[in-house]
């Protein structure tokens, strides 16, 4: 027994004498809540990034943590923050920016980052993406995986049927025409492939702000305290929604599962399909046939909103630990890093810097396609993001649902869900 | 060594099992009613008495009234199915029949799978045009359906899902059941020139009469505790056509963070169960013929 103490005692200081840093004094340890809401290899990335980090930052140990779907992931960063345990960094959607801070769950990044260099890093992000990271004059979160809705399209069924393959819909009616010619039948009149597919469950309020923001119309303010669901110009988006199924006959009825459009997708049952870019990856790595990726066709002109997801540092974590996280964040958003991080996923890079890079040049060169959603950034608008964030989202949701599904008319379904998101929203507009 | 008084020892040998369920049963409810009454703390803001108001609320709210009547519609859909397809299975499997293990390994594996593996199979049998149903449906020249998107084929969706998992459980109890029964009933109705189903009517039947109730409860409490079928498949959607109470309860909780309201809908769902148990020990109980 003695002996062995002694050999590992020795051992050690062996070690100790080689590497110094192993032995840094008391390294701090921060634990990192990160979600994974596409298909690919997420969960591999993030665990190199990490080792990458620690590397660089012996002094520092992360662990980093899946924690499920944004929506679990959200659930377990609050709940342990309510039981005293939070995780010291979380990657959650940028959208519930207002719960977070009405929680009081979250520190400020300015109060973390203060110095000249700091604020010319963060205004280094692109602005449609700081809309939905900083509110009252403070930056509550900084840009990671974020992303903005694109179309993908079958270049082979666009030459069958008749249309030029490198030549996407500009615009809506474009787009209802095209579906029309994409839409097939067999004999008894049943629909073998659909023209379009516009998913409905979970993120129907983020397909339909694409839809509203080409008409013009904001769906609520920037303080998160007032909606807009009811304005004619949403009404009006709606009404085109719904006409793809009832009027033009390109789309299925009913609501569409959001996590099987892109495997519609790949089945060549549906001919074009709105999803996010964090798919483009996933779908580039498994077509079996040419696609395309286009910007969405809008009602008046392009328009989509920004979606995805922030770093947030949380409250009831030493001012040490909030260092730590801050320098993971830096890490991960250099440059380099970053264009790997979208490269390797399909998400946005938040920064012009990471696409002058030149491995982004290169991958640019090779995947035309993943520049398609910066080039959209130009029209992006911030995601719905409200005080009580989910409610509000929810009655947004289910009355979607509901036009879609045909219960209910696109404005009657419209003026519930404001009357809905009015009562919620009535204790913030104080 | 001293003896101990007699009243400590019974006490002595209860405490493990009591320590548990007052931990994690009678605590738990205690403090689910008092937070009831309550508002729910945020951020700065701390919790103040609210009293009924949480009540009040909830008879107010249509999302929680559509998720109990769905919750009943569905324990309808399931409860009277699968108990009747468990007799029928176990009936068939207590028979002298080859490769009778096989059959009634076959009827048990969906209970062995994990919910949330289970729930994104169907997923993929229920996906329009290429799900397992939809080529079979295809295949006969049949319309396409999109049984999960439609408000009307949602629950009915659902229910199958939940009879083709419980009935192989339920089959285990009525097979031990069957088991049970002495052979010279058999005999005895066989030699009166019983029917088959005479026999199964007015013999077997009755004598399987608490096995029934012990699966009928079983199966009530499921229908009001899932909850992991509805967040892999539906989400409670299109428009809450499939949010059943604790699906509900968990939105609530853990997406609106609105724990005190969510606490009075647990509150309305240990009552119902309450409620039921109830009837079990009170009405059922005295009607059944134990041996």
């Amino acid at each position: 027994m003695r002996r062995t103490f002694l050999k590992s005692l020795a051992a050690l200081a062996v070690s100790a004498a080689f590497c110094a840093p192993v032995l840094a004094a008391n390294p701090v340890e921060i634990s990192f809540y990160y979600p994974v809401a596409v298909g690919g290899a997420v969960t591999k990335t993030i665990d190199s990034m990490v080792a990458d980090f620690e590397k660089a930052n012996p002094d520092i140990k992360v662990k980093a943590i899946y924690a499920g779907t944004y929506q679990e992931s959200i659930v377990k960063a609050l709940t342990a923050f309510k039981g005293g345990t939070p995780p010291t960094l979380a990657v959650l959607l940028s959208t519930d920016l207002f719960t977070l801070i009405d929680e009081n769950a979250i520190v400020p990044i300015d109060s973390l980052a203060g110095s000249a260099e700091d604020k010319k890093w963060i205004d280094g992000f692109y602005k449609g993406f700081m809309e939905n990271s900083q509110t009252d004059g403070k930056t509550w979160g900084i840009p990671f995986q974020r992303s903005t809705i694109v179309m993908y399209y079958n270049k082979t069924l666009f030459k069958e049927a008749g249309l030029n393959p490198e030549k996407a819909p500009a615009n809506w009616n474009e787009m209802v025409e095209a579906a029309k010619k994409l839409t097939r039948r067999d004999a008894a009149g049943n629909v073998t492939q659909w023209g379009v597919k516009i998913p409905s469950t979970g993120f129907g309020y983020w397909m339909f702000q694409a839809m509203t923001a080409s008409n013009d119309t904001l769906l609520m303010n920037s303080t998160g305290t007032k909606t807009y669901f009811d304005k004619p110009g949403a009404v009006q988006a709606l009404q085109h929604w719904v006409d793809l199924t009832t009027r033009d006959k390109v789309m299925p009825a009913g609501s569409i599962e959001w996590g099987t459009t892109p495997k519609d997708f790949l089945e060549q049952k549906a001919a074009m399909v709105w999803t996010t870019t964090g798919n483009l990856t996933n779908i580039r790595t498994n077509a079996s046939f040419p696609f395309g990726v286009a910007m969405l066709p809008g009602i008046r002109h392009p328009g989509s909103p920004t979606g995805g997801g922030n770093f947030y540092v949380f409250n009831k974590t030493s001012p040490a630990e909030q260092q730590a996280a801050m320098k993971f964040i830096r890490f991960a958003t250099e440059p380099a890093r970053a264009a790997q991080w979208s490269i390797a996923t399909g998400y946005v890079a938040p920064r012009q810097d990471a696409w002058d890079t030149p491995e982004m040049k290169k991958y640019l060169q090779d995947v035309p396609a993943a520049d398609v959603a910066r080039e959209q950034m130009k029209y992006g608008v911030a995601e719905l993001s409200t005080h009580d964030n989910q409610r509000v989202t929810k009655a947004l949701n289910d009355n979607l649902q509901a036009a879609l599904s045909g219960t209910k008319t696109p404005e009657a379904a419209l003026k519930d869900a404001q009357r809905e998101a009015e009562r919620i929203l009535r204790a913030y507009g104080r | 060594m001293k003896r101990l008084p007699s009243s400590v020892l019974p006490w002595l040998l209860l405490s493990p099992a009591m320590v548990l369920l007052i931990a994690f049963t009678h605590y738990p409810a205690l403090a689910t009613l008092w937070h009831s009454f309550f508002s729910t703390p945020k951020g700065a803001r701390p919790s103040v008495f609210v009293g009924l108001e949480n009540y009040r609320l909830m008879a107010d709210d249509p999302v929680f009234w559509q998720a109990l009547c769905n919750n009943l519609w569905f324990a309808l859909g399931t409860i009277p199915l699968a108990i009747a397809l468990a007799i029928l299975m176990a009936l068939w499997v207590n028979e002298k029949l080859a490769g009778r293990g096989v059959l009634r390994l076959a009827y048990f594996t969906p209970t062995v799978l994990p919910m949330i593996a289970v729930a994104n199979i169907w997923l993929f049998f229920y996906t329009p045009q290429y799900g397992l149903l939809e080529q079979i449906t295809g295949a006969l020249g049949l319309p396409s359906h999109n049984w999960l998107g439609n408000p009307q084929t949602v629950l009915g969706a659902l229910m199958v899902v939940a009879v083709w998992k419980e009935a192989g459980f339920f089959m285990i109890f009525y097979l031990a059941a069957l088991q049970q029964i002495s052979p010279v009933l058999a005999e005895a109705a066989a030699l009166e020139g019983a029917s088959r189903w005479q026999y199964f009517w007015r013999v077997q039947f009755p004598l399987l009469m608490p096995t029934t109730l012990f699966v009928l409860i079983n199966a009530l409490i499921n229908a009001f505790r899932l909850v992991d079928h509805i967040v892999v498949m539906t989400k409670g959607g299109p428009d809450n056509a499939s949010s059943l109470l604790l699906y509900y309860i968990y939105e609530v909780g853990f997406a609106f963070w609105d724990s005190s309201y969510a606490a009075a809908l647990t509150v309305v769902l240990l009552a119902l169960l309450g409620l039921i148990a109830l009837v079990k020990f009170r009405v059922l109980d005295r009607r059944t013929h134990y041996q």
